[in-house]
């Protein structure tokens, strides 16, 4: 092998932990979201279900937090939308020496923490309300109305950068043009510049959507007594968690693969669409139905058939034969259990049988335990290495004195899962 | 409709640069008048003057006799064709052209009416609906033009706008707008700083330098009678001799040069002043040189053929003057004789003092 092979395996090797570290994670939450279980894992794996995707939807808190973080995240949009605009277009209006100041200022709230954002948001509203006194129930102390505003203040910056980043390639020329040819300001502006930056403004829009749905650290403090979606989950999982969390998560990793794929697809047609235009432009022959529209283009149907074909998958596959599935998983867990306990009988018996060999217990210490089975409950409680001698000597005790079969329910109990004894012994008293 | 353009004692400052140096011109109506110059004359910048995106420093911008000062791009009766042109990408080539009409707010039905009457005008009928970007350079230059026209100006600004385009696509657009302007009759104000399109279309000529005019005439007289000696070296081809003037008549100029006694005509207006004793240039065409063989001339200088090329209807012919470090060069037109001379041969060249001008001493165009 020569040292290429190796560098090569190497590389390789590489990008496979890179992306396991990336999507490992991911990958196995998105798992657990899929098993019946009743706590998150992934092992044992026990039915194929989507009970909770239903949960999910049964979660009342849940969805009033969704719905506040959406409508927080759309007037974060029309906010920091038109925010960024004002910001990138001044930012190519003022003097090329204030141009860096201009830029890092800002740029800053990127920097600041977001609990800082969040607590400064908090008092400064707070303060202004105070000046007009203004009562508790208003503006100022609404939590959707400080969030809006908490959130907007950095993602207006981002959506500022996505718009410098579009500017940047805009021929200014374009603008005299329009002015030349007798347009307004307004009009070169509206039908110019606006247009130019449509697709800017829609990735500002979904970046600064996300952002804002995402957002945690600001919005835990200017939401004040509402909840959104994350601070309901941060809330949520304080108090144990179950995998309808997962299935959540599932959701949006969906949600965002299908956006991302159908965005792709989007860039690639135009940019077929550009070099279409370019060789008919040399003079060559167009080709035919280069210019589908985007909902017929091949690509976007496959995607939306393999998202419908998964979804569909899932849900059968999640309901139908669920309950068998969980019968049997339960008989299993039974068998399994009841397995356990035949053997910890026998290694008992063996064990009781070496014991007693060894230090035979006196016919008055055996009477002792029989007279006061609370005491031996006790002791195997505490030591529980007794505990299968402990399960032994109910057993031998059953069959001499039946009459004791309540004791050995509380018995049962604490000798984990021995409903099967239990069920057996119930049956014993019965045919007794 | 057609106005006259009147720049007077205009001054473009930018901090310390002098972009344009007291310029005076008057620019007839519907006449097509060029700009001339090297890149960084300052030409492009009276052009933004005259349409509106930067106001002079000093003097007044005048058209069809009204000030502009104050008056936004927007509100002149003026159209730019720009350098790039700076088509709208995002519209159709007759959403394009019917840009100025929109703004206006003029209706869709109208606004297509006019605009497929420019495109019958360019002659590009039926390439309405196409993207800007699926069309050739030719035709982007045609679609600019159609939609300065349809803003109807009255005098139309042209900034380099065939600078993009191959030499024979652009020989083809020079008689194209020529047509086109003498159609539709409004003053053309046409930048360039190629001299055969200057010549070719222009009715009048200015010739700029470091933000000065240095001369405003027609194409020949440009060419034939240069007043300074920056339009003598920057338009066509010029030999050049350098002296000291021994002595000035009405009509022509004595100057002693290195290699000799050379009498030529003086120049007039702008260069006119010409002293004993002044340092001048002496300027002789490549065609205007000849070789002499017995015939009387006024002037003669010793040279030695250094190179001969052959450009098929021409030859040229390049020697070292004796006296004169700079190549000398002479054209000659291809008869179908051989030459006369083979190189290293020792001859002596002769001109006629009218075919010869003598100009003050002064800047000159870069090589």
């Amino acid at each position: 092998m020569t040292s290429d092979h190796i560098r090569k395996s190497f590389s390789i090797l590489f990008v496979l932990i890179f992306f396991a570290y990336l999507f490992g994670p991911l990958i196995i939450m998105s798992l657990t979201a899929f098993n019946s279980s009743s706590f998150p894992r992934v092992t044992p794996w026990e039915c194929f279900s989507v009970e909770w995707f239903e949960f999910l939807t049964k979660d009342q808190k849940l969805i009033e937090g969704l719905q506040n973080s959406v409508f927080i995240g759309l007037g974060v949009v029309c906010l920091a939308v038109p925010m960024g605009l004002a910001g990138a277009l001044m930012l190519t209006q003022v003097r090329e020496r204030v141009r860096p100041w201009y830029y890092t200022i800002t740029i800053s709230p990127i920097l600041v923490p977001g609990v800082v954002l969040g607590i400064s948001t908090l008092l400064f509203w707070d303060r202004v309300g105070t000046m007009f006194g203004a009562s508790r129930e208003s503006v100022f102390y609404n939590g959707f109305f400080l969030t809006i505003i908490g959130q907007a203040t950095f993602i207006s910056a981002y959506t500022m950068l996505v718009f410098i980043s579009r500017l940047q390639r805009f021929d200014r020329v374009q603008e005299e043009a329009a002015l030349d040819l007798g347009a307004t300001h307004v009009q070169t502006f509206r039908k110019i510049l606006l247009p130019f930056l449509k697709p800017a403004i829609a990735s500002a829009a979904v970046l600064a959507f996300l952002a804002s749905f995402e957002n945690y650290n600001t919005t835990v403090f200017t939401i004040v007594s509402e909840s959104t979606l994350t601070t309901f989950l941060a809330a949520k999982v304080r108090h144990g968690i179950n995998p309808s969390i997962s299935a959540l998560a599932v959701v949006i990793v969906v949600l965002t693969l299908l956006g991302a794929a159908l965005h792709e697809a989007f860039k690639r047609r135009e940019l077929a669409a550009e070099k279409e235009s370019a060789r008919v432009a040399k003079g060559e022959q167009k080709s035919r139905g280069a210019q589908s529209r985007f909902l017929f283009d091949p690509t976007v149907i496959m995607i939306l058939l393999i998202f419908t074909a998964g979804l569909g998958t899932a849900y059968f596959a999640g309901t139908i034969g669920l309950d068998e599935c969980k019968t049997e998983v339960l008989a299993e867990k039974r068998r399994i259990v009841q397995e356990r306990i035949k053997k910890r009988q026998q290694k008992t018996m063996f064990q009781d049988a070496g014991r007693q060999a060894l230090t035979p217990l006196t016919q008055e210490e055996i009477k002792k335990r029989q007279a006061a089975p609370g005491t031996s409950n006790f002791q195997g409680l505490f030591s529980p290495e007794n505990l299968e001698e402990q399960v032994g000597t109910s057993k031998e005790e059953t069959q001499d004195a039946p009459g004791r079969a309540g004791t050995e329910n509380f018995q049962s109990i604490f000798a984990p899962r021995n409903l099967e004894e239990q069920v057996g012994s119930e049956e014993q008293k019965q045919s007794e | 409709m057609s106005a006259d353009v009147q720049l007077n004692d205009v001054w473009i400052r930018f901090g310390d640069f002098v972009a344009a140096r007291d310029v005076n011109i008057h620019i007839q109506e519907g006449e097509f008048f060029s700009f001339l110059g090297p890149s960084g004359c300052g030409k492009t910048t009276l052009l933004r003057a005259v349409s509106g995106f930067l106001d002079p420093s000093e003097g007044q911008v005048l058209i069809g006799g009204k000030d502009m000062a104050g008056i936004g791009p927007n509100k002149r009766p003026t159209a730019l064709i720009f350098q790039n042109l700076a088509l709208f990408p995002l519209m159709t080539v007759w959403e394009n052209i019917a840009f100025s009409l929109e703004v206006k707010g003029i209706g869709k039905e109208e606004r297509r009416k006019k605009a497929n009457e420019l495109l019958e005008l360019i002659a590009l009928p039926d390439q309405g609906e196409k993207m800007v970007n699926e069309l050739s350079g030719g035709q982007k230059q045609r679609v600019a033009i159609a939609r300065a026209l349809a803003a109807e100006p009255d005098v139309l600004l042209l900034d380099e706008p065939l600078s993009a385009l191959d030499l024979k696509l652009r020989q083809h657009m020079r008689t194209e707008l020529r047509a086109i302007q003498q159609r539709v009759g409004i003053t053309f104000i046409y930048i360039t700083h190629d001299q055969g399109e200057a010549l070719t279309m222009s009715d009048h000529v200015a010739v700029m330098s470091q933000g000065v005019i240095q001369q405003v005439a027609d194409g020949s007289t440009i060419y034939d009678h240069p007043e300074t000696a920056f339009v003598a070296s920057f338009v066509g081809e010029n030999n050049m001799f350098s002296g000291k003037i021994t002595e000035v008549s009405e009509e022509y100029a004595v100057v002693e040069t290195p290699s000799g006694m050379l009498r030529a005509r003086r120049t007039k207006g702008k260069g006119g002043s010409l002293h004993r004793g002044d340092e001048a240039f002496v300027f002789i065409r490549p065609e205007s040189l000849k070789f002499v063989n017995g015939s009387a001339f006024d002037n003669r200088v010793n040279a030695n053929i250094k190179q001969q090329e052959f450009e098929g209807s021409f030859w040229q012919v390049f020697f070292d003057v004796e006296g004169n470090n700079r190549t000398v060069k002479l054209s000659m037109v291809n008869d179908g004789s051989t030459l006369p001379h083979e190189v290293g041969d020792r001859v002596e060249l002769g001109f006629s003092a009218d075919v010869a001008i003598a100009t003050p001493a002064g800047e000159l165009a870069a090589e």
